[in-house]
């Protein structure tokens, strides 16, 4: 097997809110294909670091970045840098499911239509591709013309990723996407990243350590704004080498 | 009688006069109503809806005061609509936070202070004298497109206010550009509350008078306006005359043309109010 | 794509001219904001512009001290007083009519009635709102009025009583609406705390409720005002056109609106003095709502943060 090569790749990353330090230089790599966790306490800039990397945070009023982030070896912070182009590479699923009030198969092809592809052959097929890679074909292949309003909140939240998937990006940050499901739905979310790394470099910020445990190859664990400790997630489980590493995984703060 | 018994009483007695306030505006209404209706029904007929304007009270009609009506609300709703969208979504998506806004924000307050008859005065001297359009429909429905806009602007800041921050984020993230996201999906969100606002901005400016009055709008107009650049009159200034003349039977006259100026109004008013009970009923987020 | 790698042949040709449209569209949307901006500058230089002219032929100290105006006679003087007096009186006894009522309703859906009730009346109360003026000025005219009349035998057929009593109706949901909303947003604590004494409603309202709100409150009496000196139509219909500086309220008056509305209507040459008379009246209605409703917005704003 191929080593896998450096997908995304923080060096010496800063970020403030105002006056507020978010990010203490923040140095990580990330590969391909893999799934890497957040973990850490809230207001630990997990968030904050996972918006940076398709740049959502540009809408934020008084927030700045110092430092690079690369992707496949270019700084996406760089002048040069389409910010509709850079997220089109690279998706995002959000905390709550926030499909748009239109009919699930709009949902879907949003990102398609808004990039000017109106054939509906294609449309149809992109739709049906996306859906049955998100686990949610046969639940609403009768129904795609209905309200996305209409799921459940599990199904939206999967509609929500295969809505991602759609415009074909190669990462996929997911911040907490599973904290507003039941566990059954929960399930189903982490059977669906187990697949969907073939494919895709998954970033996951999550608040559950069982989650983190369960879903991701890599975990970086976060505390004030300083990554602590970055490892394989099985080494970093069993034996973490910073003591505030080990006092949030064994349940003494957080 | 003791000091807590007094203060029961005289809570009682306000409670009276609370409930006598809030009625004595709803009983004058409703008096007022069924003193118009029985004067102006009298009059109210077929013929009275489709004759031209007379010196005879009793031939006079309001068909060029409803046309002309009809064609202020048309132009009014083409003129303001788009425009006070526009800038409605301009501040509330575009424009960054500063002073520049604030200035922005407090200029609309102020405008929407301004008395209509000020409008007029604007509306006569740059769109009847200086545009040359004469006391035509066009600088009518310009001059009430003006009056009505800060309204228009903030309802539409309040709808698009509503619309979640998720909805923008969703978009967003799958590359959409600034406008993209606005007119696929904040606008499409928003639009039954903008409507609702721009219905009932609208009624607003079928009622107004004064202004039109300034621009020169016509009480006798012989036909009815086929062009944008006719002259015209409309329902309020066939009101407005008939009121000030000495003769009874005018009075009637203005009692059935107002009947059918409250329906209007009434009927505007109405879709309004269905519009934003329909809009709350919709799936919250 | 983001680095030019192209997956779908033409989607970077069709992504630049999305840039540019994006650009424009920006365009056209930043022109619509500008043009309230040119709509207060239009006021301004119009009502300057035709005023200058008024005042190089008729002085400010006349203007604001001859206590006549009969600009449309023979033997023309031109001071504002009497309009101005037309106009605060009308306003005083509109006010007069529309402050205890509406601030009464205020309190009463408040404390004293039912969430149900409140959800009713205030939709119908806001009907009142939605009358057009000139319809309150027909019902002023032959309805209050003659019914007045009954009571007070000097009253005149056109009279500053009916179009005020009139205008104040038309004013009531505003000052009740916005006073309603200044005495719930008072914070819950304060009410409690007033009832833990074990005072009454009526207590509670007078003695905590309203002078916790007065600021929201004095902000909708002052824009009732503003609405009140502005308001055309019904003055025009009942109060008559007869300048006078009096304050009497059974003889028929004049407004400024009412002058500009009666200039308007009859057939006053352009460039004329007669003509920019109305332009000098105007700027001078425009002073005071001017003033009044950026009075308004400064104590709302310093209410605001009093709360936040």
């Amino acid at each position: 097997m191929s080593k896998k090569h450096n997908k995304l790749e923080a060096k010496n990353l800063n970020a403030y809110y105002g006056d507020f330090h978010a990010l203490k230089n923040i140095n990580i790599a990330m590969d391909e294909k893999n799934v890497t966790a957040f973990i850490g306490p809230s207001g630990c800039g997990k968030s904050t670091f996972l918006r940076t990397l398709n740049r959502m945070n540009d809408y934020i009023e008084g927030f700045r970045v110092e430092g690079d982030i690369l992707l496949d070896g270019r700084d996406i912070y760089a002048k040069d840098v389409r910010v509709d182009e850079l997220r089109k590479e690279v998706g995002m699923v959000f905390q709550k499911p926030n499909p748009f009030p239109k009919s699930i198969f709009e949902n879907v092809v949003y990102g398609l239509k808004i990039q000017g592809i109106k054939k509906k052959s294609i449309l149809e097929e992109a739709a049906e591709q996306s859906l049955r890679q998100a686990a949610l074909w046969e639940e609403v292949k009768d129904k795609l013309d209905k309200s996305a309003l209409a799921l459940s909140g599990g199904q939206q939240q999967r509609l929500c990723i295969a809505r991602a998937l759609a415009i074909s990006p190669s990462v996929l940050l997911m911040d907490e996407p599973a904290s507003a499901l039941d566990p059954i739905s929960t399930a189903k979310i982490e059977e669906l990243i187990y697949e969907l790394k073939n494919d895709y470099t998954i970033v996951i910020v999550t608040h559950n350590m069982q989650q983190a445990g369960r879903v991701s190859d890599y975990t970086a664990f976060f505390y004030m704004g300083e990554l602590v400790e970055y490892n394989k997630t099985k080494s970093m489980f069993t034996s973490p080498k910073n003591e505030r590493t080990q006092n949030y995984i064994t349940g003494r703060f957080g | 009688m003791t000091n807590s018994e007094l203060n029961r009483l005289k809570d009682k007695a306000f409670q009276v006069f609370g409930i006598f306030c809030t009625f004595i505006g709803l009983v004058v209404l409703a008096i007022f109503l069924i003193d118009i209706v029985v004067e102006g029904a009298k009059r109210l007929d077929w013929d009275f809806l489709t004759s031209l304007p007379s010196r005879r009270a009793s031939k006079a009609g309001i068909m060029t005061a409803w046309v002309g009506t009809l064609w202020i609300l048309v132009l009014t709703t083409l003129i303001a609509l788009p425009l006070g969208v526009a800038a409605g979504v301009y501040l509330e998506e575009y424009g960054k936070k500063g002073r520049w806004a604030n200035f922005l924000e407090i200029n609309i307050a102020n405008l929407a202070g301004v008395p209509s008859i000020i409008y007029g005065l604007l509306g006569l001297e740059i769109f009847v004298r200086q545009m040359r359009l004469g006391s035509s429909l066009l600088a009518g429905a310009l001059t009430l497109s003006l009056l009505i806009l800060p309204i228009i602007i903030v309802t539409t800041r309040e709808a698009i206010k509503a619309v979640p921050r998720s909805i923008r984020d969703g978009s967003y993230a799958l590359g959409a550009s600034k406008w993209q996201t606005v007119w696929n999906q904040v606008l499409p969100a928003s639009f039954g509350s903008i409507l609702t606002g721009i219905i009932l901005a609208l009624s607003r400016a079928v009622g107004e008078t004064a202004p039109l009055i300034v621009i020169g709008a016509l009480a006798y107009v012989p036909f009815t306006p086929s062009s944008p650049l006719d002259e015209f009159t409309v329902l309020p200034i066939q009101i407005f005359n008939w009121t000030s003349r000495p003769q009874e039977a005018f009075l009637t006259n203005a009692a059935a043309a107002i009947i059918v100026l409250l329906l209007l109004t009434f009927l505007l008013n109405g879709i309004a109010v269905y519009l934003r009970n329909r809009q709350q009923r919709k799936v919250k987020w | 794509m983001w680095l030019g790698k192209t997956t779908m042949p033409g989607l970077l040709k069709i992504n630049s001219t999305l840039r540019v449209t994006e650009k424009i569209i920006e365009g056209l949307l930043w022109l619509s904001a500008l043009i309230t901006i040119l709509v207060t500058i239009g006021i301004i230089w119009v009502l300057l512009s035709e005023s200058i002219g008024f005042f190089k032929e008729v002085s400010i100290v006349e203007f604001l001290t001859e206590k006549e105006w009969t600009p449309l006679f023979a033997n023309k003087k031109f001071g504002i007083m009497p309009l101005v007096a037309g106009t605060l009186l009308t306003t005083l006894i509109a006010i007069a009519v529309a402050l205890p009522i509406g601030l009464t309703i205020a309190i009463y859906l408040n404390e004293y009635a039912h969430a149900r009730m409140k959800q009713i009346v205030k939709p119908m109360l806001e009907v009142l709102a939605t009358i057009p003026t000139v319809v309150y000025g027909f019902f002023a005219l032959t309805v209050v009025t003659p019914f007045l009349q009954q009571f007070i035998p000097g009253l005149a057929g056109f009279n500053a009583l009916s179009a005020g009593i009139v205008m104040g109706i038309m004013i009531i949901p505003m000052i009740s609406s916005l006073s309603e909303d200044a005495i719930s947003s008072v914070p819950r604590s304060l009410r409690e705390a007033a009832y833990g004494m074990g005072s009454t409603r009526l207590q509670t309202s007078f003695g905590v409720m309203v002078p916790a709100a007065s600021s929201g409150i004095i902000v909708s009496v002052i824009l009732a005002i503003s609405r009140a000196v502005g308001e055309t139509m019904i003055v025009a219909v009942a109060a008559g056109q007869q300048p006078r500086l009096t304050m009497n309220p059974l003889v028929p008056i004049e407004t400024i609106t009412t002058y500009i509305v009666q200039v308007s209507m009859g057939d006053v040459p352009q460039g004329s003095l007669e003509y920019k008379t109305i332009f000098a009246a105007g700027i001078t209605l425009f002073v005071f709502t001017f003033a009044l409703n950026n009075l308004s917005f400064w104590i709302k704003k310093k209410y605001q943060e009093k709360y936040d």
